[in-house]
């Protein structure tokens, strides 16, 4: 039980199992997710499916769904705390620190469900060939990281609006596009079979999106949370 | 009264040195005209960004409206340019490369920032408490700020190998930037910045004016 001299790491920790317990007892967020993730990946297996040789489309189809994914779903982390009025409660429990660490992880883990399902399904539907697939793991794994990132203060900002839903993608996209640039471009370079080494200039591009957007996030947090 | 005649007076006479100043560009004729327009609109863009960064963060550190109004005229006429300059580089586009849009680097950056600006009206129309949506604008805008570094350097970096760079034609106008071209290039710059001084203090005097009435 996290109790007032608890480091931040275990209340972060608590927090997460604690969003992890209530969004398995209702499953909206998930739902939503993998619903929206396998409806996309229907409509682009359907369509595109036989004639994936092209590594750049599929590469690109692959971002598309898991972004479109995301939108769906990793915005639930702070609407619906909004929307039960535990806000306020979680306002007193923990620092604005460490409940960013704990939404986080949260859309982090979420994230990576999603992804062990729609990966492999996309590797069968779309008949893929990972040529080095060291290289896709890697790229997936800090492309995740990042987008968790960046969703996590973006969703914040959107619980306290009245729109939401929508508002989460036009505020999303613009910040995303750089780590949708360099993920479409490592993913194709693993597909492509190339070296680890030629995928190093984007795998230091992804490292450096996750810093900046972690740090972004921890200056900007408490200004958004404290409103 | 005087800042607005000299302004005009200004602007004029940039209008009439671009299209009698310089010689007509080699390959392109006269078109190539249309880049002492479309790169201080540009910088015009950026530079609003930039100022709108900079009343977001002075939000956030003094919590006075005013810098919330600020930052908010800065991103009205940021949009205004950004969308001038996507359109002029178009038409340029157009003349120069034969089509209107290539997802080239400057192209694609400019598209984002604009973007991030229909992001930022989008969010401010979305929240009614004053002090809320202004807090959370000037979060948003300082966080997108955080990812232009990433387009200036990713982008080039990505996509060089792909797509025909401005830098070409830039850099051969920048070594072939006899005084004529440097003057009116130069002349053009000054002129486009002027404008949005001026219209950016004139919309915070009538912001004020306008909190005033309602108090």
């Amino acid at each position: 039980m996290a109790t007032k001299s608890s480091s931040w790491a275990t209340k972060a920790s608590w927090l997460l199992f604690k969003d992890l317990k209530s969004e398995f007892r209702t499953r909206y967020a998930l739902n939503a997710i993998f619903m929206f993730g396998l409806t996309t990946l229907t409509v682009v297996s359907f369509s595109v499916g036989g004639i994936s040789s092209n590594t750049h489309i599929t590469s690109s189809l692959f971002w598309l769904v898991i972004f479109f994914s995301s939108m769906s779903g990793l915005a639930q982390v702070f609407v619906k705390e909004e929307e039960s009025r535990t806000v306020n409660v979680l306002k007193l429990s923990a620092s604005p620190g460490t409940v960013l660490a704990g939404k986080l992880l949260f859309n982090l883990v979420l994230l990576l469900i999603l992804e062990v399902v729609i990966v492999p399904l996309f590797i069968i539907w779309m008949n893929l060939s990972i040529l080095n697939i060291w290289l896709f793991l890697s790229v997936l794994l800090l492309g995740s990281l990042g987008m968790a990132c960046a969703t996590t203060i973006t969703a914040a900002i959107i619980s306290k609006s009245h729109v939401k839903g929508a508002l989460f993608a036009v505020l999303s996209f613009p910040i995303l596009l750089p780590l949708l640039i360099v993920g479409i471009d490592g993913t194709r370079k693993s597909l492509e079979g190339q070296d680890f080494s030629a995928g190093f200039a984007d795998l230091r591009l992804l490292i450096s999106y996750v810093v900046v957007m972690l740090v972004a996030s921890i200056l900007l947090f408490d200004f958004v949370w404290n409103e | 009264m005087l800042w607005k005649i000299s302004l005009l007076i200004w602007m004029a006479m940039v209008i009439i040195a671009v299209f009698l100043l310089p010689p007509p560009q080699a390959q392109l004729g006269d078109v190539s005209r249309v880049f002492f327009f479309h790169v201080p609109m540009a910088w015009v863009a950026v530079l609003a960004f930039l100022l709108s960064l900079i009343y977001s963060l002075l939000y956030l550190r003094k919590k006075d409206l005013d810098y919330d109004a600020k930052a908010r005229t800065a991103s009205r006429l940021g949009l205004l340019f950004t969308i001038l300059a996507t359109i002029s580089g178009s038409i340029f586009a157009k003349t120069s490369w034969g089509s209107f849009w290539n997802w080239d680097p400057r192209e694609t950056s400019i598209f984002i920032l604009l973007l991030i600006y229909g992001a930022y009206f989008a969010l401010r129309s979305a929240v009614e408490m004053p002090d809320r949506k202004a807090s959370l604008s000037a979060v948003y805008a300082i966080l997108a700020f955080f990812t232009v570094p990433f387009l200036v350097f990713v982008i080039p970096r990505v996509y060089q190998s792909l797509h025909p760079n401005d830098s070409v034609i830039n850099t051969r106008l920048q070594i072939q930037m006899s005084s004529s071209i440097l003057i009116a290039f130069l002349a053009s710059l000054v002129g486009f910045t002027w404008l949005f001084v001026w219209i950016f203090r004139l919309e915070t005097k009538i912001n004020r004016l306008l909190d005033e009435l309602e108090e």
